[in-house]
């Protein structure tokens, strides 16, 4: 509770210490106006028909479900990333043989190509909700199962004595030591995954969903509607920003005030 | 009467012997200072005392009720703040937020710190201040039995002068009982009612050295006396490959 209370009071302060990234945000639009006076409609279709394009979105029916659709397939996949990878990834952390044995299988999931997976999805499950979600699951669970994983592994051996020699409760050892340490390492995975979450969900809906931002994306091409396929990146990319920066940051900071 | 005794005591790290036949008793009230070289096997013996390290070879019987150790690091939690470090031990015993709050803050105050830092984590702390709040951690206990692994190593000698005064009071109105480590001979003088002079490979005790007077009426000329009597012992000399011109 004292813990929120801290984040909203050091909210308007954090939200003034943003002027940085409003203006450079501000000087991106300007160079954008700037590719539209020089290649035309087409090619850049100008930031202000855009924003208009993106405030017309919310009164278009199709493609306010679309966006909650693909909302819901990200979240979805998301927390069935953070839970499997998270508990999946102590596991690994506490057994060593665990640890060992995971380590090759999170080297393939880290390094195949979220592409692949969609193409293999749809394989597997066809089109629709599954082969998005699937492809979600696949490609963010190894960033929070790694995170885990590391936070488990690295609780040091001296910080562990020093609590056993003053006889702290198994509840007190977790509470005290293995928590905030974990936490530590699994809170910035989280974060990551859900970044990454956001992006796949909408690759994934291009090629192998028929609704969602992704298969809007698609018929935006398809149609040669550059305004309408900018627009979207710009919900895109918003969305993310807001995520990030309003949401997650300062949460981020009070968590890990702690550090150098 | 509670009692720390170490009988014929050997470890060996694979193959490398460390302690060789380490024999000594430390009774209620006592302050005893182990001394030695630099890779001695103080730490060692003294983990292996309190039951950090396995005993492979030899006896120790520890009959005091409760214990606390203070590391040669000073091991404080990271993500907790300096009050939050020093209630750790209450904390542990069981006792309330309220009341260990209120002995971690005397406890740190009395030990030169100040009341902005309690609220500090350890990163913005200095070396010698990390030292305090370990030292206050393991202290704040009131345990029995108190390991020491050179606490004041980092402390300038003003500090380090008024924590050995907090320290022999406690001795006297509590009935503390210390192992303490150091690689200063004058602190040895100044706290323990017996030095045992730990030589380096192996570890063996060469020297036990009692000093009569209890901590609280000895006077500093008596410390530098004794301590210049102890710079002319041989062993002394030959343990710390010291040169005296
Ligand atoms: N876990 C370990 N495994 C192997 N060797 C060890 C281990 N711990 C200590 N040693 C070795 O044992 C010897 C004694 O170490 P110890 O830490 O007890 O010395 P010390 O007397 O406390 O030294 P200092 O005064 O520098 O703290 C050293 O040579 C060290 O390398
Ligand atoms: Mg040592």
């Amino acid at each position: 509770m004292k813990f929120i209370l801290k984040v909203l009071k050091d909210f308007p302060w954090f939200l003034w210490s943003g002027w940085g990234a409003v203006a450079s945000i501000f000087l991106f639009i300007a160079l954008w106006d700037v590719g539209y006076q020089l290649y035309g409609e087409l090619v850049l279709p100008s930031p202000k028909e855009t924003f208009g394009a993106v405030v017309g979105f919310f009164d278009d029916e199709d493609l306010t479900r679309d966006m909650i659709l693909t909302l819901t397939r990200a979240v979805i996949g998301f927390a069935a990333a953070l839970v499997i990878g998270s508990v999946l990834g102590l596991m690994a952390g506490f057994f060593a043989t665990a640890s060992i044995m995971s380590r090759p299988i999170v080297t393939i999931l880290v390094g195949m190509p979220p592409i692949a997976w969609v193409v293999l999805a749809m394989i597997w499950f066809g089109m629709g909700d599954t082969s998005v979600i699937f492809t979600v699951v696949i490609a963010s669970f190894p960033i929070v199962f790694v995170g885990a994983m590391q936070g488990t592994r690295t609780i040091e051996g001296e910080l562990k004595e020093m609590v056993d020699s003053f006889g702290l409760s198994l509840w007190q050892k977790f509470t005290n030591l293995y928590f905030p340490h974990i936490f530590s390492y699994i809170f910035p995975a989280w974060v990551s995954g859900l970044g990454m979450s956001w992006k796949i969900v909408v690759m994934a809906e291009l090629l192998s969903s028929s609704d969602g931002i992704g298969a809007a994306l698609a018929v935006a091409r398809s149609q040669l509607d550059t305004t309408v396929a900018l627009a979207l990146v710009v919900v895109m990319i918003g969305s993310l920003l807001f995520l990030e920066y309003i949401v997650l940051e300062p949460i981020k900071k009070e968590v890990e005030a702690w550090r150098d | 009467m509670e009692r720390l005794e170490v009988k014929n005591l050997n470890h060996s790290f694979g193959f490398f012997r460390v302690l060789e036949d380490i024999n000594f008793t430390l009774e209620k009230g006592k302050v005893i200072s182990i001394v030695g070289p630099s890779g001695g096997g103080k730490t060692t013996l003294l983990h292996l005392c309190a039951g950090l390290l396995d005993l492979t070879e030899g006896e120790i019987v520890n009959t005091f009720k409760s214990s606390s150790f203070a590391f040669q690091e000073p091991r404080l939690l990271p993500w907790k703040s300096v009050l939050e470090n020093i209630s750790l031990g209450l904390i542990a015993k069981g006792i309330s937020q309220k009341e260990a709050d209120m002995r971690a803050t005397n406890i740190a105050l009395e030990f030169g710190l100040e009341l902005k830092d309690l609220e500090k984590f350890p990163k913005d702390l200095s070396g010698g201040m990390k030292q305090r709040v370990s030292f206050a951690r393991a202290l704040v206990v009131e345990p029995g039995l108190l390991f020491l692994d050179e606490p004041f190593s980092a402390l300038d000698i003003g500090l380090k002068k008024e924590l050995q005064n907090h320290l022999i009071d406690y001795i006297a109105h509590h009935n503390l009982t210390i192992l303490f480590i150091t690689h200063d001979i004058m602190e040895a003088i100044r706290l323990s009612n017996e030095i045992l002079l730990l030589k380096s490979d192996p570890g063996e005790i060469v020297k036990h050295i009692k000093i009569p007077t209890p901590q609280i009426e000895r006077s500093d000329k008596e410390v530098f006396d004794m301590m210049i009597e102890l710079l002319k012992d041989k062993d002394i000399l030959n343990t710390f490959e010291l040169e005296i011109k």
